[in-house]
Parts: C-alpha cells; sequence; structure tokens
C-alpha cells in the first residue's frame, strides 16, 4: 500500500521486495564457491617434518655421567629402555611364581567352596553326607547328634 | 621451470645439494596399486618422511636449503617407517621448531607468564603452569635470569613460540628449572645433533674422564657442571673445539688430560 513517505526510516516493502529479486537474479547457489580449478589432494606418502629429532633418531639432552646427578641417570636408563622397548616388540611372559597348572587346580576347588556358600541349608547337608559318602565309604555313619536327656 | 628437471632422489645422497634442487621421487600414484611393483624400487609401506630443508612438490622434493643430502632407510627405526630424506646444514641462528628441546634464559615476567630468550627471532613464552606439580596457589620458584629445559608446544612463523617444561603425560622427565652453577656457552647447531646422535664418541669418552653433568639444547646452548670449576672449563674447550678436531687430535688431547 502506498502511504505518504513521511518519516520513514527504512525502505517500504514494495522497492525491498526489488531489490532482494535483483539480487537472487545475480547470486544464485554457485555464487559462493570459488572459481578455482580444483586442487589434486597431493598423494599423502609424504609426511613434513621441521624437526631433526625423527630424522637422526637424536637422544634426550639431559644427561649425566658417573653418577654426578642420581636423578638424571635414572631418567637416562629410563628414557633409553623405553627406546629399547619399542624396538622389542616382543611380549616376554613374566615369570609367574605360580605356574599355569596350579592356578587352573586351585581354581577348582575354589568354585566349589564358594559355591558351597551360597547353598540353603538342605542342600548344604546333603552335600556335606555326599562328600562323606564319597571320602569315607567304610567309616559308619555318624549319628546325628539330638538331645540327650540328663539321667538323674 | 628451475633446474631442468630433476635427478632421482637415491643418486643424489650424500652430494651437496643447492635450494632449488629438485629431487625426484619413485611415483607412487593411485595406479601403482594395481600393479605390482617389480624389482628393488618396491613401493615402501608407511610415508616417507621429509625432513628440515626439504619440501614437497610435485613429483618429488624440493630442496630449500644447502648441504648435504641424507637419507635413512625404511626400516625399524623408531619413526619414519618408509625411510626419510633430510638436508644436512650448518648454522649457528636457530630456528624454534615444535617439539624441540631448548635451553632458554628468563628474562622477565609478565603477569602469569615468563618470558624466554631461546636464541631465537622472538622470546618464548612459558606458563607458570607449565611445570609439574604446578597450581594456582602452588608456584614455580623461577626467578628472572635462571636458565630453564623445555620443549616447544608452539612454534611456527605467525605465532610467538610457547614452552612448557612437562610431557604430554604431565611428568617433567628431566625439564624445568636447571641448578645452580655450572656454565652456560653456546656452539653451532650442527655439533648439537652431531653430540646427540645415538653413539656420539665424543660423549663417551668425556664421560670416561670426570663425573659430570650436561645439558644440550637444541638451539645450540650448553649448559656444563662438574666437580670443581676447572674441570668445567676443560670439558667446555673441549665441547667446543671438537667441532673442529679430528677423532685423533681428540684422542690426544683426552690422553693429556687424563694423565694429568
Amino acid at each position: 500500500m502506498d502511504v505518504i513517505a513521511f518519516m520513514q526510516r527504512g525502505l517500504d516493502s514494495q522497492t525491498k521486495k526489488q531489490l532482494d529479486e535483483e539480487e537472487k537474479k545475480i547470486i544464485s547457489d554457485e555464487h559462493w564457491y570459488l572459481d578455482l580449478p580444483d586442487l589434486k589432494e597431493k598423494e599423502s606418502y609424504i609426511i613434513e617434518e621441521r624437526s631433526f629429532i625423527p630424522c637422526e633418531d637424536l637422544l634426550y639432552g639431559r644427561m649425566s655421567f658417573k653418577g654426578f646427578n642420581p636423578e638424571i641417570e635414572k631418567l637416562m636408563v629410563q628414557i633409553n629402555s623405553k627406546s629399547k622397548k619399542e624396538e622389542i616388540e616382543e611380549d616376554d611372559k613374566m615369570e609367574a611364581d605360580v605356574s599355569d597348572e596350579e592356578m587352573a587346580r586351585r581354581y577348582e576347588t575354589l568354585v566349589g567352596t564358594i559355591g558351597k556358600k551360597f547353598l540353603k541349608k538342605r542342600d548344604q547337608r546333603v552335600l556335606h553326607d555326599e562328600d562323606e559318602e564319597e571320602n569315607s565309604n567304610t567309616k559308619p555313619k555318624k549319628a546325628r547328634k539330638m538331645f540327650l536327656k540328663p539321667q538323674d | 621451470m628451475a633446474g631442468g628437471g630433476g635427478a632421482p632422489a637415491e643418486s643424489r645422497v650424500g652430494q651437496v645439494v643447492l635450494p632449488g634442487d629438485v629431487l625426484l621421487l619413485p611415483a607412487y600414484d593411485e595406479q601403482d596399486t594395481e600393479r605390482l611393483p617389480l624389482g628393488t624400487s618396491a613401493a615402501p609401506r608407511g610415508r616417507l618422511l621429509c625432513g628440515p630443508g626439504l619440501r614437497r612438490c610435485a613429483g618429488g622434493l624440493l630442496v630449500t636449503k644447502c648441504g648435504l643430502l641424507r637419507h635413512r632407510r625404511a626400516g625399524d627405526g623408531a619413526a619414519a617407517a618408509g625411510g626419510a630424506y633430510w638436508v644436512d646444514s650448518q648454522q649457528k641462528r636457530y630456528v624454534p621448531v615444535k617439539g624441540d628441546h631448548v635451553i632458554g634464559i628468563v628474562t622477565g615476567k609478565v603477569g602469569d607468564v615468563f618470558r624466554l630468550d631461546v636464541g631465537g627471532s622472538e622470546q618464548a613464552s612459558l606458563s607458570y603452569l607449565a611445570f609439574e606439580g604446578a597450581t594456582k596457589r602452588n608456584r614455580p620458584n623461577v626467578q628472572v635470569g635462571d636458565l630453564i629445559y623445555g620443549q616447544f608446544l608452539v612454534a611456527n612463523k605467525d605465532m610467538e613460540p610457547e614452552m612448557v617444561c612437562i610431557d604430554s603425560s604431565g611428568r617433567a622427565s628431566g625439564m624445568g628449572v636447571i641448578g645452580q652453577d655450572g656454565f652456560l656457552f653456546k656452539v653451532s647447531l650442527g655439533l648439537i645433533r652431531k653430540l646427540l646422535a645415538p653413539k656420539c664418541e665424543i660423549i663417551q669418552e668425556l664421560s670416561q674422564l670426570y663425573p659430570f653433568e650436561l645439558v644440550l639444547g637444541m638451539n645450540g646452548r650448553i649448559w656444563v657442571k662438574a666437580k670443581t670449576v676447572q674441570q668445567t672449563l676443560i670439558i667446555v674447550n673441549i665441547l667446543e673445539a671438537c667441532e673442529y678436531m679430528t677423532a685423533e687430535q681428540r684422542k690426544q688431547a683426552l690422553a693429556k688430560l687424563s694423565g694429568n
């Protein structure tokens, strides 16, 4: 609607629409891409490195000799053993105090003992009887202790 | 185009190269993965390391510094599976490189950051929290004029270099303030690399002489401390002179000293 342009701060709606349309014509989606030819992605098999350390395998710069600074000497041993470990990547099995077979045996019995803890009382008694039967068949079964009335 | 083509990189190893030389590498385009590489020039697994003095360019490497071309084969070396090429050049002026361990001198304190002189074009900054066990309340005891051994965290031509005194796991591992006494002097960068090489005879021979402590910064600075001033100065003189001595001269000099 054309209203008298009295104290109007911005553009009126019609001129705005016209300007927008003109802009859209000029600027399409393709406008925002660079007009350069596609750079070929360089093969990534070359790494650029500005430091000499990986090229020449340089050592750590802090050193101490003949026990002048014991902490630094400890550090030197650590760092040297680290670099050796990287070269020799075999995992040596640590010598175990207990052999694997013993561990297996222990676990077998362990599972049984802990398992018994969680049985109900009835089952415990049955187990107990079974154990006794297995272990000592020859021994007569002990009479279950019942309340003995005191003899006057 | 400069140079009129280039020579294959392998043929120039050990020779003097000048800036502008192009070193051709065996082609590794995508087509090669289909064809089996025959012959000695088998494509190495892993990436090729293009070290200091070299840049990538179409077809191979472009030399940017004058010096001798060095090569390390692809092998069981810790880094650089795939081999490495670099230019062994000599210079006295240090340019900060990320990851390098250097000796810096504290020149000032600005707020929570120390300013260090590392011999480069700009002073490096070191935050007071970049020490092992430092917290806002527990500040490290660093004064102006102290020597600090640290590594660069940020070092490029667009930004001011930043240093830290801890490694990636948060431990100091030898970095931090270097103690009292001792002697600091400057040598060329090539000598530092020679001294830090894995089997350096100079260091091995010196270690037989007296007990002493040595800190080598990649910026050309060396700090030495021995029990007496005289021993310290002897070690300093040997290190400065050994750049230009042959192995025999050095052994003679050391024999004289151990005889004394």
